[in-house]
């Protein structure tokens, strides 16, 4: 019997290209009519600002109960959009889900909570906003504080609460939901390693006892271990579905075939200036163990080709690495040195088990005579780091934008010695 | 069992069991109510004072300005302050609900975007602190009709009718607002100006008989205002006949209280699935 059936959901949003001018105030809603009532020839001008983006595609699927679903894909491939759909907190532009059962959707962690009221009363408070009744609250109350470790600080306003307290408290609330259907999203990368298994352990106590499971993670190995089969999204498309170890290999595999590489065939159309011309730019892994897909041990090279133009010129390359967010990770650079006109290729050597999972970006720049930059390449690469853990049983983001593998080691360096 | 549940989501929402779904969500309308009140006060050294003294001050200030500066004559044979405590208490309620309602569905963004249950519910339960405060007004309404020796009269049979009649006038305006209100903060900005100018447009500080007598010309169109209705019917129910009010001035009251729910309560259907693309 299937519990949830989709059939062509998509979602539309309108994307706003005004800059500035968002029209989020009355204002701007009226001066812009205004100006397009008297501007009625060139509308065109106006509709090109505003451009659709399909968040979700014609998906369709069929849930069983009792299955426990990983979804997977990038940032903006429809995951969140989907469980939003989901939970009833947006609608489709088009296209309809049935759903058979009580859902619970946790999107956040402790969704309502307010700062100023107990613990004790955020139970209440939360509980009700996730769905319960006051007798269950009532009933599982115990076990919510007893699960959350909180007894000691039931009284006290959930603002002076540690942020550890506060997530713990709100996962507690959401495993003593008894829906037919749960929806998870990304909640296991908060909490230390002995609350994280608890949560494990609970969900999968859940899917035991014939309920269903949506789950979304950026942790494939969470996924992994807890779902049976999976959904592989990618830019709004449900692209994939089946057995969780089979999409996960696919997922990862698509992974790398993103593009690592990028050339121009002459210097003509090459982007550059005068003095230079980019001829390419490649990012080559060392794959591990012939798995296509980089991961946390693989080892890289970035390589850099463009035309010199100018003859005698004394160069150097900078390269900055930046994390997704931005943050410069690290700036490396090349010694200066007098060339030719000609090809000139530039190769750095990132190793293995440097930097964390997560999404990367490089740029590159030409500087003359060690001071003038002549060219800057933006954003030149960007590529992705997968997980990859060995012999842990944490399942939380790891923390930090590099996971070098230093000397670290530990030792026993006297015995007790009972007499 | 689970087919009790059974829900379709497709675009323009999921009409059938809405209102049914209201009433199964009825305890957290409660639980959402009471959180407004037991936050309200938090931090504060005077707490639930503060619903003393604000209208005790208003309505002092008003009574120095308008009976003994201006020296407008008050309805016979009603102390001038009890007749403002009275405007002020209605109105107060009004304008607090109005606005609560008005900024309900932005001041909880974070459930709107986080969790479903049926919006509605915001704009109801932010309907709670004003009403605390409104009894509290009341009652030091009735401690100061007894001091003056105004005990209620017996048309107070028909007060209850003259709050749900406030509470439907402000429903009706504030969902309409509260919509807005998520794609245009202006309303924000527009609301307290409303509530503003509304004072001195309503019989608070003066009694609608003035308008009678010095502006009859004007006096047809001044209790088209809803408001005026719902304020004179309000101090005719406690202060008794000699408190000036005209039934006829109900018929827009009523006329328009109806008639503004019913187009806000469908524009607020319409709309709610879509706050979360816009909050």
């Amino acid at each position: 019997m299937h519990v949830i059936s989709a059939e062509n959901i998509s979602k539309k949003y309108i994307i706003d290209h005004q800059g500035t001018k968002k029209s989020s105030s009355l204002r701007d809603a009226f001066s812009n009519t205004f100006e397009q009532f008297f501007s009625s020839k060139n509308g065109q001008a106006h509709s090109k600002e505003k451009e659709e983006f399909w968040a979700l595609k014609d998906v369709s699927f069929n849930i069983s109960q009792g299955d426990r679903i990983g979804i997977v894909g990038h940032n903006g491939a429809g995951k969140s959009t989907l469980l939003k759909i989901l939970s009833r907190i947006t609608d489709p532009t088009t296209g309809q889900v049935s759903i058979d059962g009580r859902v619970a959707s946790l999107l956040e962690v402790g969704t309502g909570f307010h700062p100023e009221l107990t613990g004790r009363e955020n139970i209440f408070l939360n509980g009700a906003i996730l769905g319960m009744d006051k007798g269950e609250i009532r009933k599982s109350f115990d076990a919510i504080v007893d699960f959350a470790g909180v007894e000691k600080f039931l009284d006290t306003p959930v603002k002076r609460y540690s942020s550890g307290m506060y997530v713990r408290l709100g996962f507690a609330i959401a495993a003593h939901l008894e829906p037919e259907i749960m929806i998870i999203d990304e909640v296991l990368a908060v909490g230390d390693a002995e609350f994280q298994k608890k949560c494990l352990g609970k969900m999968r106590d859940v899917s035991e006892s014939g309920r269903t499971l949506l789950f979304v993670s950026h942790n494939l190995t969470a996924i992994q271990a807890l779902c049976n089969k999976s959904f592989y999204f990618e830019k709004g498309r449900l692209v994939d579905q089946g057995e969780t170890s089979h999409i996960v290999t696919t997922y990862l595999s698509r992974v790398s075939q993103k593009k690592l590489e990028r050339q121009w065939d002459s210097p003509e159309s090459a982007p550059g200036n005068e003095e230079i011309k980019v001829k390419s730019l490649k990012l080559i892994p060392e794959y591990i163990d012939n798995l296509y897909h980089i991961d946390v041990r693989t080892p890289m090279a970035v390589q850099f080709e463009f035309w010199n133009m100018v003859e005698d010129a004394n160069l150097n390359l900078s390269l900055h690495l930046y994390s997704y967010t931005g943050e410069c990770i690290f700036n490396v650079g090349t010694q200066s040195k007098p060339f030719a006109r000609g090809i000139i290729s530039g190769v750095l050597e990132i190793p293995g088990h440097f930097l964390n999972d997560g999404s990367y970006m490089i740029s590159i720049m030409v500087v003359r005579d060690t001071s003038t930059v002549i060219y800057n390449m933006e954003e030149a690469l960007t590529f992705d780091i997968e997980d990859y853990r060995e012999n842990v049983t944490w399942y939380g983001k790891w923390p930090g934008y590099i996971r070098p593998k230093l000397n670290f080691t530990m030792s026993q360096t006297e015995f007790v010695v009972n007499d | 069992m689970a087919s009790h549940y059974r829900i379709t989501i497709k675009a323009g929402g999921s009409e059938k069991d809405y209102w049914k779904d209201l009433w199964r969500n009825k305890q957290l309308l409660w639980i959402l109510s009471k959180r407004d009140i037991s936050v309200r006060y938090k931090q504060t050294l005077l707490g639930i004072a503060w619903s003393v003294i604000r209208p005790l001050m208003t309505m002092l200030i008003m009574a120095v300005v308008f009976s003994l500066i201006a020296k407008l004559p008050p309805d016979p044979g009603i102390p001038y302050p009890l007749m403002i405590l009275g405007g002020l208490t209605i109105w107060t309620f009004f304008s607090n609900s109005f606005s609560q309602i008005s900024n309900s569905i932005v001041l909880n963004s974070n459930l709107v975007s986080k969790v479903y249950f049926p919006r509605l519910l915001m704009p109801l339960s932010a309907v709670s602190v004003g009403f605390i405060d409104f009894l509290i007004s009341l009652v030091l309404f009735i401690g100061l009709g007894l001091y003056y020796q105004y005990p209620p009269s017996i048309n107070i049979v028909f007060l209850p009718f003259f709050i749900l009649l406030t509470f439907l006038c402000s429903l009706g305006f504030g969902l309409f607002f509260a919509v807005i209100n998520v794609r245009f903060r202006d309303i924000g900005q527009l609301i307290p100006f409303i509530v503003q100018i509304g004072m001195y447009l309503c019989p608070i500080a003066y009694s609608t008989r003035l308008v009678l007598l010095e502006k009859p010309a004007y006096y047809k169109y001044y209790i088209m205002n809803p408001a005026v209705g719902i304020i004179d019917g309000f101090k005719w129910c406690l202060l008794g006949d000699n408190a000036y009010f005209d039934p006829a001035s109900l018929y827009s009251t009523l006329i328009v209280s109806v008639l503004a729910l019913l187009l806000s309560v469908m524009y607020f259907r319409k709309k709610e699935n879509t706050f979360v693309d816009y909050i």
